[in-house]
């Protein structure tokens, strides 16, 4: 892939999108096996510059560049010399001093991770900017789909919740529109951005009527903290008018996937007999997370 | 000192004037303007040719010096971004001969004690005249009126908590009505702080590409509107800062329409440049209230041309690289706009858009009279304020070559056409050194 950085999925084609999945499926079967390590990028340096709480995207990315057996250093904000208010480029110039060949940066600031990469020689990977995109997380959600569906091109898929500031989403829809799949929005009106139907994205305010007869339901995390934003007036009506129910899957077609990014809120975006049942593909979108990863680590660094 | 400024095209709306003549400056002052149609031209009878400075002006335009109505000077507090004298010797670069400066300073200017130390700083540094404008609000906090009557014996000529709105209507109204006393102007950072709610750019298409958080237009034309129903209720005079709405023009047209004391100004880049230019998360283009859309700039350009917008002003604010070398959410809003003002507004004659005498009227005469500054004109016994143009020269927008400690610019690059090449102020001839 001729590309130094993955900031964001707008950047790619189709034919990109395609050749990660294809080459995270070889890697895939590589995590079958009872060795899970190859030696593809053996002496090179993985930094994860975390400046926001995550557990499961940092230690996803750990593992996928353990097991490309790259050396991984973890810079998270408590550790760091962020917190005595160094500047992000002072940061980012330190650890690029420090030998880095890829950066994983996830940052609260929407389009952190591209001023980065106009200041550090290293491979930037965005692994969350603000409320703008997760482009790793979608490509894994692609991946997930493609395994179980066989093909995105035509399904409906429905990403349920707060659009508004969901980077997952914002990954979610140009990645699976590019791979010829129909998406749908269904959400409150105050969180879901009217710029959408612009692009001639379906919207539905209605989960039921949203929900008929998809394919794939991505269910996106409320984020209680946003909660006194005032949003929506409480929880408990969240989850009357959009939480995820058993009857309100049956809604959908019958071999309908459930699928989210984690970490769930049960009872506020989903239902704990859905979240559990045969249809959700939850942990597998972990499994698959590190497939991706490694794809697309393999896919930058084997640039020249 | 003498100074003849020869064959010059004159502009000065003041007077009706627009044609080729000379221009003969005395004790600082303009003594007569001699029109190249009015009999006995230069040399005119009695005019010893020899002790005078000549300026030769043959193919420049000669306007009243330019008056800048919306500034930020930084000094007191914020010296490491600008200074009284970096941000007047950057006026003086851009053609400007007077610029009223903003409070938002620290300490705020909302006491007669920071206007006289603006205006003594100013006095000793200043390359060319400045106006502090007072805050409306103690501290801008919007909730008690600052002493606005010492202000004015100290030298302010308006009001404003400007950077910030006041949010209180009440508070609003109060100003609007208290101002009265002094017949200056309340001018109006329209902005409702909970619509725009920590956006960084407009909303709408590129916000959303770009995962930034939007300010909507509503945010700005909703203030406007309230505005106007105060200065409606209360006869006060408002001017509104940083006109970028389409929805902010038609409510403006409206109210002049029904004869309300309202003005009006915008500034060049709203005019310029659309929300595309922060693509790339370049925060150079960020600024408050934020690039908006084509339908926007084409609503401002038709309340320039039909009137509704008076003045054409800078909101020259400069800040440190540093504040704009970060993230796109932490970067300060603002552009270093009084050395880029003129060229781009004259980009709006080269269209078509508007005359010579427009722009004279707009960043000059305008302001000037809704301040009663007495600037903006050429008539004898004026100060010798004067800005000579070379409508022709070809120029690159290079931030590096700016006088201003601010180059904070998102026009780095542009080639524009027509420079200030000599600007009289003070009593000083300041020649471009890139003329």
């Amino acid at each position: 892939m001729d590309r130094r950085h993955l900031l964001s999925i707008k950047d790619l084609d189709k034919e990109d999108i395609t050749l990660i999945l294809d080459t995270a499926e070889g890697f895939r079967d590589v995590l079958k096996r009872d060795i899970k390590k190859v030696p593809a990028l053996r002496g090179k340096t993985v930094v994860n510059l975390f400046f926001e709480p995550s557990t499961r995207t940092r230690t996803s990315f750990e593992v996928a560049a353990k097991r490309l057996s790259t050396d991984v250093i973890n810079f998270s904000v408590p550790t760091s010399s962020v917190v005595k208010g160094e500047s992000l480029i002072d940061t980012a110039k330190t650890i690029q001093s420090l030998g880095a060949d890829f950066v994983v940066v996830r940052h609260s600031s929407s389009g952190a991770s591209h001023l980065l990469s106009r200041q550090m020689d290293a491979s930037i990977i965005n692994a969350g900017d603000g409320i703008n995109e997760h482009p790793t997380q979608a490509l894994l959600d692609a991946f997930t789909i493609r395994e179980k569906k066989g093909i995105l091109k035509g399904l409906k898929v429905a990403i349920v919740g707060d659009i508004l500031h969901s980077r997952v989403a914002k990954s979610n829809i140009p990645c699976l529109r590019k791979l010829g799949a129909e998406v749908r929005l269904i959400g409150p009106p105050t969180l879901i951005p009217d710029g959408f139907r612009e692009e001639g994205i379906e919207v539905f305010h209605s989960m039921e009527e949203g929900i008929e007869d998809v394919d794939v339901i991505m269910m996106l995390r409320i984020q209680l903290e946003r909660q006194d934003r005032g949003f929506f007036p409480t929880v408990d009506e969240y989850f009357r008018l959009w939480g995820l129910t058993t009857e309100r899957l049956s809604l959908a077609k019958e071999d309908a996937i459930v699928m989210h990014p984690g970490p769930m809120n049960r009872g506020v975006e989903i239902d704990s007999a859905v979240a559990d049942s045969p249809s959700s593909v939850i942990l597998e979108q972990v499994t698959n997370g590190i497939a991706v990863r490694m794809a697309v680590l393999y896919l930058l660094g084997g640039r020249g | 000192m003498k100074i003849l400024i020869k064959n010059g095209h004159i502009v000065d709306p003041s007077q009706e004037i627009d044609a080729p003549g000379d221009i003969v400056i005395e004790n600082g002052k303009i003594k007569e303007i001699i029109l190249e149609t009015s009999p006995g031209r230069v040399p005119a009878p009695g005019l010893d040719i020899q002790s005078f400075t000549v300026i030769d002006a043959s193919g420049f335009h000669v306007f009243p010096g330019l008056v800048d109505m919306h500034v930020h000077l930084r000094e007191p507090g914020f010296e490491y971004k600008e200074t009284i004298k970096t941000g007047t010797r950057a006026a003086v670069h851009g053609g400007f001969t007077s610029v009223c400066c903003m409070p938002n300073t620290n300490p705020v200017n909302d006491n007669e004690t920071v206007t006289e130390f603006i205006l003594r700083k100013a006095y000793a540094d200043g390359a060319c005249y400045v106006f502090p404008i007072g805050a409306i609000t103690k501290g801008q906090k919007g909730e008690e009126l600052a002493e606005m009557g010492m202000m004015a014996e100290a030298g302010c000529v308006a009001f404003s908590d400007d950077g910030r709105p006041v949010m209180s209507s009440l508070v609003m109204r109060r100003a609007l009505e208290y101002s009265r006393r002094f017949d200056l102007p309340i001018i109006s950072h329209a902005e409702d702080e909970d619509l725009s709610s920590g956006g960084v750019m407009n909303e709408g298409r590129v916000s959303l590409q770009l995962g930034l958080r939007g300010i909507p237009s509503e945010a700005e034309v909703v203030m406007i509107k309230r505005d106007i129903e105060l200065a409606k209720l209360t006869g006060g005079r408002l001017h509104i800062a940083h006109v970028s709405t389409a929805g902010g023009v038609r409510a403006v047209r409206e109210a002049k329409k029904e004869g309300l004391p309202v003005t009006a100004e915008t500034c060049p880049h709203y005019f310029t440049l659309t929300e595309d230019a922060v693509k790339g998360y370049r925060t150079e283009a960020k600024v408050n209230p934020p690039l908006r859309t084509t339908g926007d700039i084409e609503a401002i350009r038709e309340g320039l041309v039909d009137g509704t917008i008076d003045v054409i002003a800078t909101d020259h604010a400069p800040h440190h690289r540093d504040e704009k070398l970060c993230e796109f959410d932490r970067a300060a809003f603002g552009i270093s706009g009084l050395e880029t003002a003129l060229p781009l507004s004259l980009s709006l004659v080269r269209e078509g858009v508007l005359t010579l005498s427009d722009i004279a009227r707009k960043m000059s005469l305008n302001p000037s009279t809704i301040l009663g500054l007495g600037k903006g004109s050429l008539k004898t016994g004026s100060d010798a304020d004067i800005t000579i143009l070379d409508l022709k020269k070809g120029w690159k927008v290079e931030p590096e070559r700016f006088l201003s400690k601010g180059k904070n610019t998102p026009f780095e690059g542009f080639v524009l056409e027509g420079l200030p090449v000599i600007t009289i102020c003070k009593g000083q001839v300041y020649e471009r050194e890139d003329r």
